[in-house]
C-alpha cells in the first residue's frame, strides 16, 4: 500500500467531492486561460486590422502615385527653362520669351545625369501675325519632338514631334482657317500639311500652331536657337523648386527655371495630407485597439484573481470538510504507524492532483471558450503552450497552498483523542 | 534481551476537564510476557482505554514508563516512535476502523504504508485465507459482515507479526459466535508466543484471558488481580 494507492481509492470513493474541487479548479484556470487567449485573439485580430489597413493604405498611396504620375503626365509640361537674362514679366506680358539660348544646351542637358526633370522639350516661341489668315494673332511654336536622355530608357513622349512640312493648328486656328488634318495651309509663306487639329482648350492653346523646330528657326531667323526648353518635374523633385533649380544651374549656368502648373504641387501636397490622414487613422485605429485591449485587460485583471481566490477557498474548505469525514481513519493510520509527514502527504497528494488535472481541464476548457467566443485566429495561435505549462505547475501550487493548513491539522491530529473518541 | 514484551511501571494519565483535572490512570503497573492474554476489566471511564493508548504509544502518560520489547517508547522521537509501532503493536478496536474505501487485501495492507514489506502482499493473502476472508479479498467493509471485519481488522494487526496485540473491546460490537471466534484468534495468537492485551467491559471476553485486571477510577484493584485458566476455544469463522 502506498500513499499514492490510498489517494486513487479514496478519490475513487469520492467522487462528488473530487468532481467538485476538479470543478473548482477547472473554472479558476479556465478564467485565466481564457482571458488569455481571448487576449491573444485580440492582439491577431489588432495584427490582422492593422495589417489590412496598412496593406490598403499603401495600395492607395501606390494607386495615388501612379494617379499622381499620370495627372503630372496630362498636364503636360510644368517647368520651363529660359535664358538667363529673360525677363519674367515680359515673358508674362508676351506669352513667349525674348530672349534666346543655344539649342544644344538641351543635348547638353539630355547627356547630363539629371533626376529632377524628365521629358526635355526644346522650343522657340514666338507671338506672330499669320499674313495668310488676314494677319491674326497666332502663338509659334517650333519644336523638335522631346529629346531622349542618353542614360534613361527612353519613354513615350508627351507630345509627338512634328514632323517638317506639317503644322499642328489649335482650335481656333483651324477653325478660322476652315482646314481639316490633311489639307494643305499657307502657312508665313509656306506650305504645311495640316497633321493633327486640336479640340477646344479655351486657352491660348486655341491660337497656336506647331511647327518643326528647324522651320521656326528659319522663319525667325534664329538658326540653331531656342528660347526654352519645356520639362516635366521628376514626382521625387515635386516639392522642391530649388533643388530642380540647383540641378539645371550645375549643367546650363546660363539659364533660370520657372514652374508653373501649380496643380500638380497642390495634387502632391493632397497625396500627401491623403498619406498622413491614412496613416493618422491606422495610428487611431491601433490606439482604439489598444484601449480595447486595456477594457479586456482589467476586466480580466478583476475575474481572475476571484475566480482564483474562490477556488483557493472551495479547494481549502473542501479538504478541511474530507479531514473532518476522515478523522477515524486518520486515526487507525497513526495508530498502525503512519507518521503525520505521511498524512499531511495524503492530503496534499489529493491537492496537487486536482491541481493538475483541474490545470488541464481548465485551459482546455478555457482555451476553447477563447477560440470560440475570440475574435478569431487560428488555433495553432492561439495555442500558448507557456501558458498550458503555467497552469499545469500553478493549478497545483494554488491547490497546495488552499489545502495546507486543513492537512496541517490533519497530520496533527492527536490519535489518540480521535480513537478515545470513537 | 528482557523476555517482558510490555512493561507498565507507574504510569499515570489526567486529563483537562471544566473543573480542573481529572485522573483517568493512576499509578498502574503491569508486565506482559510471551503467551500472556490478559484482560482489563473494568467499568467505562476506569482508565482502560488510556491504559491501551499508553501502552501503544499513542497517549504518552503524565509519568511512569512504557517499555515494549524493552525499549522506553515515549522516550523515542514521535516518528521513530511511530515505525517502531508499525513493527512491534497491532492495534484491534471496537468499531473496527477499516478504511471504508479500501477492500480487505488493501486494508490488510495498510501498515505497510507506515513499514514497507518485501513480501507483503503475500504475507497478507496468507491472513486473508486464514481468517476465512479468502471469498471476500475485493469486498469492501461496508460489504462484509461485522464479524468478516472484524477479522480483517485482526489480519491488518497482525501483517507485520507484532510481539504485541492490544485490543480495545474487539467483541464490542458482534455477537456472541463472532465474539468468540474473535477471542479464539487471540488466544491462539498468545498461545503462538505473543501478548495480548485486551480491554474490555465483558465478563465472557475475560474468560479466555490467562489473567484479568480488574479497574476502578484509574487503579488495578491488587486483590481482584487473578490468574485464570485460558478457555479452550477453537477459532472458528462465522
Amino acid at each position: 500500500m502506498t500513499i499514492w494507492r490510498l489517494i486513487l481509492r479514496e478519490i475513487s470513493h469520492r467522487t462528488i467531492g473530487f468532481a467538485l474541487g476538479l470543478l473548482s479548479v477547472s473554472i479558476a484556470v479556465a478564467s485565466l486561460a481564457g482571458a488569455m487567449t481571448l487576449l491573444r485573439a485580440h492582439d491577431i485580430r489588432t495584427e490582422e486590422i492593422v495589417a489590412a489597413k496598412e496593406a490598403e493604405t499603401k495600395r492607395e498611396m501606390d494607386k495615388m502615385e501612379d494617379d499622381y504620375r499620370k495627372i503630372m503626365k496630362n498636364l503636360g509640361f510644368n517647368v520651363l527653362i529660359l535664358p538667363k537674362d529673360q525677363n519674367l514679366a515680359d515673358l508674362y506680358a508676351d506669352d513667349f520669351a525674348s530672349r534666346y539660348m543655344p539649342e544644344a544646351y538641351v543635348d547638353r542637358l539630355a547627356k547630363s545625369d539629371i533626376v529632377t526633370i524628365q521629358h526635355l522639350l526644346p522650343s522657340l516661341q514666338q507671338k506672330a501675325r499669320w499674313p495668310e489668315q488676314g494677319e491674326r494673332t497666332v502663338i509659334v511654336i517650333g519644336t523638335r519632338g522631346e529629346v531622349p536622355y542618353a542614360q534613361r530608357t527612353p519613354k513615350s513622349p508627351i507630345l509627338d514631334p512634328v514632323e517638317p512640312g506639317t503644322v499642328v493648328l489649335g482650335y481656333e486656328l483651324h477653325r478660322g482657317a476652315n482646314v481639316k488634318p490633311g489639307d494643305t495651309v499657307a502657312f508665313m509663306g509656306r506650305r504645311l500639311k495640316v497633321a493633327k487639329c486640336h479640340g477646344e482648350r479655351g486657352n491660348k492653346d486655341d491660337i497656336t500652331a506647331w511647327i518643326s523646330l528647324r522651320e521656326a528657326q528659319e522663319i525667325f531667323n534664329r538658326p540653331g536657337q531656342i528660347n526654352g526648353i519645356l520639362a516635366l518635374e521628376c514626382v521625387c523633385a515635386a516639392d522642391s523648386l530649388d533643388k530642380i533649380r540647383a540641378e539645371i544651374a550645375g549643367i546650363l549656368p546660363d539659364t533660370q527655371v520657372i514652374e508653373f502648373s501649380s496643380q500638380v504641387i497642390a495634387r502632391a501636397e493632397a497625396r500627401r495630407r491623403a498619406a498622413e490622414t491614412a496613416y493618422a487613422a491606422i495610428e487611431s485605429e491601433k490606439q482604439q485597439r489598444a484601449r480595447l485591449r486595456a477594457a479586456r485587460e482589467r476586466f480580466a485583471a478583476m475575474l481572475v484573481p476571484v475566480a482564483l481566490v474562490g477556488c483557493m477557498a472551495w479547494i481549502g474548505l473542501s479538504t478541511f470538510g474530507n479531514v473532518r469525514d476522515r478523522r477515524a481513519e486518520i486515526g487507525v493510520l497513526r495508530a498502525l504507524g503512519v507518521r503525520s509527514a505521511q498524512i499531511l502527504a495524503v492530503f496534499l497528494g489529493k491537492a496537487a492532483l486536482i491541481g493538475v488535472a483541474g490545470g488541464v481541464v481548465g485551459y482546455a476548457a478555457g482555451f476553447a471558450a477563447g477560440a470560440t467566443w475570440g475574435e478569431g485566429g487560428p488555433a495553432s495561435a492561439l495555442f500558448q503552450p507557456p501558458l498550458l505549462a503555467a497552469s499545469v505547475v500553478l493549478a497545483p501550487l494554488l491547490a497546495l497552498v488552499a489545502a495546507w493548513i486543513p492537512a496541517l491539522l490533519a497530520s496533527q491530529q492527536d490519535p489518540a483523542t480521535v480513537l478515545r473518541e470513537e | 534481551m528482557s523476555d517482558t514484551v510490555l512493561q507498565l511501571r507507574d504510569i499515570e494519565k489526567h486529563y483537562a476537564g471544566p473543573s480542573g483535572k481529572v485522573g483517568a490512570v493512576a499509578g498502574v503497573s503491569l508486565s506482559l510476557s510471551p503467551r500472556d492474554f490478559v484482560a482489563v476489566q473494568g467499568p467505562s471511564g476506569c482508565g482502560k482505554s488510556t491504559l491501551l493508548l499508553a501502552s501503544g504509544g499513542l497517549l504518552a502518560p503524565d509519568s511512569g514508563t512504557v517499555s515494549v520489547a524493552g525499549k522506553d517508547l515515549y522516550a523515542m522521537p514521535t516518528d521513530e516512535r511511530a515505525r517502531f509501532r508499525a513493527a512491534r503493536i497491532g492495534f484491534v478496536f471496537q468499531q473496527f476502523h477499516l478504511i471504508p474505501y479500501l477492500d480487505v487485501l488493501d486494508n490488510v495492507l495498510a501498515p505497510t504504508m507506515a513499514l514497507p514489506m518485501a513480501d507483503g502482499r503475500r504475507k497478507a493473502l496468507g491472513l486473508i485465507e486464514r481468517f476465512g476472508l479468502g471469498h471476500r479479498l475485493h469486498h469492501v467493509p461496508a460489504a462484509l459482515s461485522t464479524g468478516e471485519r472484524q477479522r480483517a481488522a485482526l489480519a491488518r494487526a497482525l501483517l507485520h507479526d507484532p510481539p504485541l496485540l492490544l485490543a480495545d473491546e474487539p467483541t464490542g460490537n458482534l455477537d456472541e459466535a463472532n465474539g468468540d471466534a474473535v477471542l479464539a484468534h487471540l488466544a491462539e495468537f498468545a498461545k503462538a508466543g505473543g501478548a495480548v492485551l485486551l480491554v474490555t467491559h465483558d465478563p465472557k471476553a475475560a474468560r479466555h484471558a490467562t489473567r484479568t485486571i480488574l479497574m476502578m477510577d484509574g487503579r488495578s484493584l491488587p486483590d481482584e488481580v487473578r490468574q485464570t485458566p485460558p478457555r479452550e476455544i477453537r477459532p472458528s469463522h462465522m
